[in-house]
């Protein structure tokens, strides 16, 4: 029976692995994630027959409840909140590792204290086992919970919950305060961003004095910050020691899994922004290892290859992610834009040399050209435009010009974000180009358009040592014949500094939100 | 399983998964996080067997409540990714 059981185990391993084979193409990936899907049916179906089961009951109970509420997420949520479904996933794959690891500690230590059950117990097969089992115990607790944690402070990111609306509807809350964690370094650009906003550019100072006590508060919170996750690290793993050399001591779990759930808030709480797609990739990577972890607790293959199958998916998203940023990971993890010498203030790169057009004017300018380029960002995603710039596409094409897309790869707040998105819209996949595939085109290029990207497409990147945002690989729009840029207002992107594309010879600045400015542009061209 | 077995099963699982993941588009890279972290759920099939082994309360518990979540997360997941995938089509 148990050899059957693991034939089948077998069986789901190898249906997971030709499933994601097959989302190494897009025609064949409908057929690929139906091949997942069934090695886990055959995975659970098997499991029920197992003899260990004796009740049926909490376990339909679940199984319906479960399915119930994720297939409701799964229908019901928008294209454009994708990060944040992935995120709560991610979590809540964190949070089964944890229980399911807390039970079979129980059940280890029920066993053991019964004179009957005593060999059935994980605690009676030698000292390998032991540490095995409670070295997997305690890692699927740390992991789980920075997992669970940090996945749910990324989901309130995402969706734009922040701590003064649940503190004010929480008011107990403010009696456990934590001490907050340090402020993020992106503050700056947010405070700029709401200056800009106001239309006070003059206010955006950034005079000597003004740049060093920041620099330097920032390097003293980077510190304490370092020094809070490391102490809590440390705490974590000398709990997980005790929890091995004593396992019928139930406690030292919960005491991990508490203080890792205070870890997890710590590492994603000053992190958001253009910083996500990394923080999702690498929390999909741990929900991976959570599961690999529970595989040693239990003894159990397929959760020890479907983890770290899931593991090396996740890492290999969080590398790809850094390189596109030109950052490291620790320096994601710890640090945000630390800037090493004073950029350009706003007036000395815009002053005079924006040029704002309407969508008339831009309308007589797309008639008659040969090749479009349209360079999404995260700004398409929050006005929902992807249906409106499908439609700006589609008529361009219908008069004979050649569109295609510009994707960078952390545009957005997840990986191929905006690929999804575009194909909600209908645009067909082969249009969407990958960065290097499409740079040495911008020559040829008569228009490229710009919506709702900043940083990705800032020349600072290849111009500028000093910049913080050096060696980042960037969309060379600026190359392009002519460069449309559909943006509400100057503020500055994630990076927090201007971006000379906008005041560049060949620039011209649409100031509108993604959608409504697509929806102008195509009338107006229409009525041409 | 002994631990060298189950140390072994695991490295050589992630080379497979670097091996196969490197080769995923970028394209499809928002359906390769939601799909992978289905299979992810398998924790299931470590919740059945808690959820099922009915030896005392709260084990049991424990186990009910593992079983919602990795459901929610292996039905949410596959349900989520195909939606996203029959999305993408060709140019016709």
């Amino acid at each position: 029976m148990e050899a059957l059981i693991n034939l089948v185990y077998l069986v789901a391993a190898t249906l997971f692995i030709f499933g994601l084979k097959g989302l190494t193409h897009p025609r064949t990936a409908v057929r690929g994630n139906l091949m997942s899907a069934s090695g886990m049916l055959l995975a659970v179906l098997v499991t029920l027959i197992s003899q260990s089961i004796l009740s049926y009951t909490w376990i339909m109970a679940g199984l319906v409840i479960g399915a119930g509420i994720g297939a409701a997420m799964a229908t019901r949520v928008q294209m454009t909140a994708m990060p944040q479904m992935v995120a709560l996933l991610n979590g809540f794959g964190g949070i089964a590792s944890i229980l399911v690891a807390g039970a079979a500690l129980n059940e280890a230590n029920y066993l053991f204290s019964s004179p009957q059950a005593v060999a059935d117990s994980v605690l009676n097969r030698g000292t390998a086992m032991v540490v095995q089992f409670g070295i997997a115990t305690a890692a699927t607790g740390l992991i789980g919970a920075v997992t669970f944690w940090g996945s749910l402070v990324a989901y309130g990111k995402l969706e734009g919950i922040n701590g003064d609306q649940i503190r004010k509807r929480f008011p107990v809350l403010d009696r456990f305060k934590l001490p907050a964690p340090p402020p993020p370094p992106v503050a700056s650009a947010e405070q700029t961003d709401s200056v800009a906003a106001t239309g006070e550019t003059t206010a955006v100072q950034r005079s000597t004095p003004a740049v060093a006590p920041l620099v330097t508060r920032l390097n003293h919170a980077l510190t304490t910050q370092v020094y809070a996750k490391g102490v809590l690290l440390g705490i974590c793993a000398l709990l997980g020691l005790l929890l091995v050399i004593n396992p019928s001591n139930i406690a030292l779990y919960w005491a991990i899994v508490i203080l890792a759930s205070i870890l997890g808030w710590y590492l994603v709480m000053p992190i958001g922004g253009a910083d996500m797609p990394v923080v999702i990739a690498l929390l999909n990577s741990y929900s991976g290892l959570a599961a690999a972890a529970t595989g040693f607790v239990l003894g159990n293959s397929i959760l020890i290859i479907t983890g770290s199958l899931v593991g090396a998916s996740g890492l290999i998203l969080t590398t790809i992610m850094c390189k596109a940023m030109n950052r490291s990971l620790t320096n994601v993890l710890f640090g945000v834009w630390v800037p090493e010498g004073a950029a350009a203030s706003e007036d000395e790169v815009y002053g005079g040399k924006i040029k704002s057009s309407s969508p008339e004017e831009l309308a007589m300018m797309m008639d008659g050209v040969r090749r479009v380029v349209i360079v999404p960002g995260y700004g398409m995603a929050v006005a929902q435009a992807q249906h409106a710039v499908r439609d700006l596409a589609n008529l361009l094409e219908s008069r004979g010009t050649e569109v295609e897309f510009a994707i960078h790869p952390v545009a957005g707040r997840m990986p191929g974000h905006m690929n999804v998105l575009l194909a909600e819209a209908d645009i067909p996949y082969d249009k969407l180009k990958e960065m290097d595939e499409i740079n040495p085109t911008f020559e040829q290029t008569d228009i490229a358009i710009v919506i709702g990207a900043n940083d990705v497409t800032n020349p600072l990147a290849r111009t500028d040592p000093q910049s913080p945002i050096a060696g980042m690989p960037i969309l060379d729009v600026i190359n392009a014949r002519s460069v449309i840029v559909v943006k509400r207002s100057l503020s500055p992107g994630f990076a927090g500094i201007p971006n000379p594309l906008f005041a560049a010879d060949n620039t011209l600045m649409f100031f509108a939100d993604a959608k409504k400015g697509m929806l102008d542009l195509v009338s107006a061209m229409k009525e041409q | 399983m002994d631990p060298i077995t189950a140390l072994t099963i695991f490295v050589l699982a992630i080379f497979v998964g670097f091996e196969i993941i490197t080769k995923v588009p970028p394209t499809l890279h928002t359906p390769l996080m939601s799909g992978s972290n289905a299979i992810s759920g398998i924790t299931l099939i470590g919740a059945l067997l808690s959820a099922g082994a009915e030896l005392t309360f709260f084990p049991t518990l424990l186990g009910f409540l593992a079983v919602i979540f990795a459901t929610i997360n292996v039905v949410g997941g596959f349900m989520v990714t195909n939606r996203m995938l029959s999305m993408f089509r060709r140019k016709e």
